[in-house]
């Protein structure tokens, strides 16, 4: 009995021994060493693909953001400034619930089932508004034009991108609102349209932030 | 190009590069196990845990090293978190409850990664890189030492000797896991992964206002969670935050990752039990199924049945734009088959019977091609079991690799396929029973169900992925699903190391005119059919309340 005990107690500390020494290796030294090479021949990507714009950090090229009017007294949900190209719906982004000190995104999606009447409410209403906000000047946007991706939720909140056919169903009103004509604006989301990587790989996007930034330097110039 | 066009080559990409790796990956996988040299780091490292690299072990003592590795593991992450409050470098960061503490632990250590917590607001740097990525690189070595022990079994005779638990575990972990890694994170952090170690980041915003994120070693923990099929990533939407997964072309490496060395160690099996062809045919039963469950997808993904998804116009719920449909369900099979469990799209909102064949796929006990190591051990059991149907079909004592399969090889390997059905089947009833477990259950109706039996499936497989509108961060939940994954991962590998014992010590019976010849298409073709018999026995109820009731019903 007594000699049991202590051969289990042995081999658990040649296991403790085994764990402290993988640990050094595969938890202090090789994520340091990536994150040194990492950080000498990547800056910019290891640390958030950052964009600068007059100076300032305005988001990262990778985490989408919000484009909506400030909160009027009383409202809850803020509305979207339909001057700008408005990104997909984020309706399973978190809030931190723990470690509060800090109000950090936490990323995430809706989770609801294909057939919860939850979702089915929520696409058909966002669908109502994509028409709404997006029927200027004799410009009728039809049910059928409207994408996927304009009524759905990404898995991360966080999708930084929309669909061409998004971003091209939005131009009528961005010029509207822009007092731009309809040819400047399609030509910015065609020069900020990426296709799939290397002709095959992912889907062809539109970054909302880097299309929102060249439109402002639009309009300014303008 | 049309989505399914583009869908179609990224498939042919991702397997011209997956066969371009086979044979060299495989081969030096082969030598690595079979080398009686060691390493300079490695004699150091040995020294230090006070292990003699060329001692053979037998069975019992293979497990118990298994073992007392494992459970060193689950205390020292456990401690970790409950200390992490008071550690420095983890942001301030509150400790981590003792039921969540927990699980946790269980779930790295046992190669599953299931997250009941939202890793960027709970897991400080220390946690993070010092703890649960640790666990993402030596349980991965520990499934493959477990899978070259029973390959051992195979390939020797009259011995019982089973090799070195400790030099496979470090030999794995140092020659393979990290040299891999090391360019696979360069590559990613090239493509926009972050890694680094700040602090919060507060980031300026378009419309001004700010953004908070964690800074953090995504890179360097994204390869290894993705490589030895672990899953567990910094982030909460796991691989379809951009900072772990930033393009079309990150996405298919980290498919690339998860099937890498599952399918090479079919090569390196082949090698070592002296006939490549036995390693090829169980492969071709892998890549079989694989590939059947991608087709499968692809067909009712695009489609999109389910009135939401009908209304969208497509099923981009919880995909991300740059990823699309098709590459998003590749991943979605990728990680289901295997033990990873990491997802680059949320399986809750795929199609009714999308999210079943992600299900299925778990039941299937994930061997095709399975995780690092447990992929290669699971799949040889099932083998095993259709040698011993074919035997019964023309009354012989069944033989595979040379080796009898007589009653103490056939209870073996029958403990082995019963013992995660009996943890996912009871742990789920018992939930749906209580008053309060059902209460975590987020969508109304069947998919309800399916969350429940996701969850217990998901941990008993040790997979880790979910259908996460589970509010599964409760007592019961944490508790359960923790037991579930441990005795989910460390029973098969008592039955399969003491399989692998009786077969090495077993003396080679020769080939005659009638020994089943097990590298031929036909054997394949009857492993098929033996794996999708035996789990749609054992499954088939269950499936039909939760994913077919849904799907059949859109």
């Amino acid at each position: 009995m007594n000699n049991s005990v202590t051969n289990t107690a042995r081999l658990f500390g040649a296991g403790l021994r085994a764990l402290l020494v993988l640990t050094v290796v595969c938890g202090v030294l090789y994520p340091l060493a990536v994150t040194g090479i990492a950080q000498a021949l990547f800056h910019h990507k290891a640390n958030g693909s950052e964009i600068r714009s007059e100076g300032k950090v305005v988001g990262s090229e990778l985490i989408g953001q919000r484009y909506d009017l400030p909160l009027k007294k009383g409202q809850e949900t803020p509305q979207p400034d339909l001057k700008w190209f408005q990104p997909r719906p984020s309706n399973g982004l978190g809030t931190n619930t723990v470690n509060t000190q800090y109000k950090l995104l936490v990323s995430g999606a809706t989770n609801l089932a294909a057939d919860n009447p939850e979702l089915l409410k929520s696409v058909k209403e966002a669908q109502t508004a994509v028409i709404k906000d997006n029927s200027v000047n004799g410009y009728r946007v039809k049910p059928s034009d409207i994408p996927a991706d304009a009524v759905t939720s990404s898995g991360s909140g966080l999708d930084p991108d929309i669909s061409p056919q998004y971003a091209e169903l939005q131009v009528h009103r961005i010029a509207a609102k822009n007092h731009l004509s309809v040819g400047q604006v399609r030509k910015l989301v065609e020069d900020h349209t990426d296709g799939r990587v290397a002709g095959f790989m992912g889907e062809p996007r539109v970054n909302v932030l880097q299309l929102n930034l060249a439109l402002r330097e639009l309009t300014e110039k303008g | 190009m049309s989505p399914f066009l583009a869908a179609v080559l990224q498939l042919l990409a991702l397997i011209a590069a997956l066969a371009l790796a086979y044979r060299p990956l495989g081969d030096y996988m082969a030598r690595v196990y079979s080398s009686p040299r060691h390493l300079r780091v490695e004699k150091w490292i040995y020294k230090t845990i006070g292990a003699r690299p060329d001692t053979e072990m037998r069975w019992p003592a293979y497990l118990r090293g298994v073992l007392a590795f494992s459970a060193a593991g689950v205390l020292f992450l456990y401690l970790l978190q409950r200390l992490q409050g008071s550690l420095p470098g983890s942001l301030g960061f509150a400790s981590i409850d003792p039921d969540q503490a927990f699980n946790t632990a269980a779930s790295f250590v046992a190669n599953t990664n299931w997250q009941s917590y939202a890793g960027e607001q709970a897991m400080g740097h220390v946690v993070q890189t010092g703890g649960l990525a640790v666990q993402n690189f030596v349980s991965a070595a520990v499934g493959m030492a477990v899978a070259v022990a029973l390959v051992r079994g195979f390939a020797r005779s009259r011995t019982g000797e089973l090799g070195n638990f400790w030099a496979d575990l470090v030999r794995g972990t140092v020659r393979i896991l990290l040299p891999i890694s090391v360019i696979g994170a360069i590559v990613l952090v090239a493509c926009g992964a972050i890694q680094n170690f700040a602090g919060i980041h507060e980031v300026g915003q378009f419309l001004g206002g700010h953004q908070q994120w964690q800074g953090g070693a995504y890179a360097s923990q994204e390869v290894i969670k993705e490589l030895g099929t672990n899953g567990g990533g910094l982030a909460n939407a796991n691989s379809a935050h951009p900072f772990e997964n930033p393009n079309g072309f990150t996405n298919l490496f980290e498919i690339f990752l998860i099937l890498l060395i599952p399918f090479a160690l079919t090569r390196t099996f082949g090698r070592m039990v002296g006939n490549l062809k036995q390693g090829y045919a169980i492969l071709a039963t892998m890549a079989t199924i694989w590939l059947g469950f991608v087709l499968l997808m692809w067909a009712t993904e695009f489609t999109h049945h389910g009135p939401a998804l009908q209304a969208a116009g497509g099923a981009m719920e919880g995909k991300e734009t740059r990823f699309g449909v098709g590459a998003s369900s590749i991943f979605a099979v990728t990680t289901t088959l295997t033990s990873t469990g990491a997802v680059d799209s949320f399986h809750s909102s795929f199609t009714g019977l999308g999210g079943g064949i992600t299900l299925l796929g778990m039941q299937l006990g994930e061997i095709a091609p399975g995780g690092v190591g447990s992929g290669l051990y699971g799949m040889l059991i099932m083998a095993i079991i259709a040698v011993f149907i074919a035997g019964l079909m023309v009354g012989r004592t069944p033989e595979y690799l040379g080796k009898k399969i007589g009653t103490r090889q056939i209870k073996l390997a029958a403990c082995y396929i019963l013992i995660t059905p009996a943890l996912v089947l009871c742990f789920a009833a018992a939930a749906m029973a209580l008053p309060t477990p059902p209460h975590s259950v987020l969508n109304p109706g069947a998919h309800g169900f399916s969350e429940v039996l996701y969850a217990y499936t998901s941990g008993a497989n040790n997979n880790g992925s979910a259908f996460a509108g589970l509010s599964a961060d409760t007592p019961w939940f944490n508790t359960t699903i923790g037991l579930a994954m441990l005795l989910g991962r460390f029973l098969p590998m008592v039955f399969v190391l003491a399989l692998a014992g009786s077969l090495a010590e077993q003396k080679p019976t020769p080939e005659t005119a009638g020994t089943l010849r097990t590298e031929k298409p036909l054997f394949s073709g009857l492993l098929v059919g033996t794996i999708l018999i035996i789990t749609g026995l054992t499954y088939f109820p269950a499936l039909a309340l939760g994913p077919l009731a849904e799907g059949l019903a859109s």
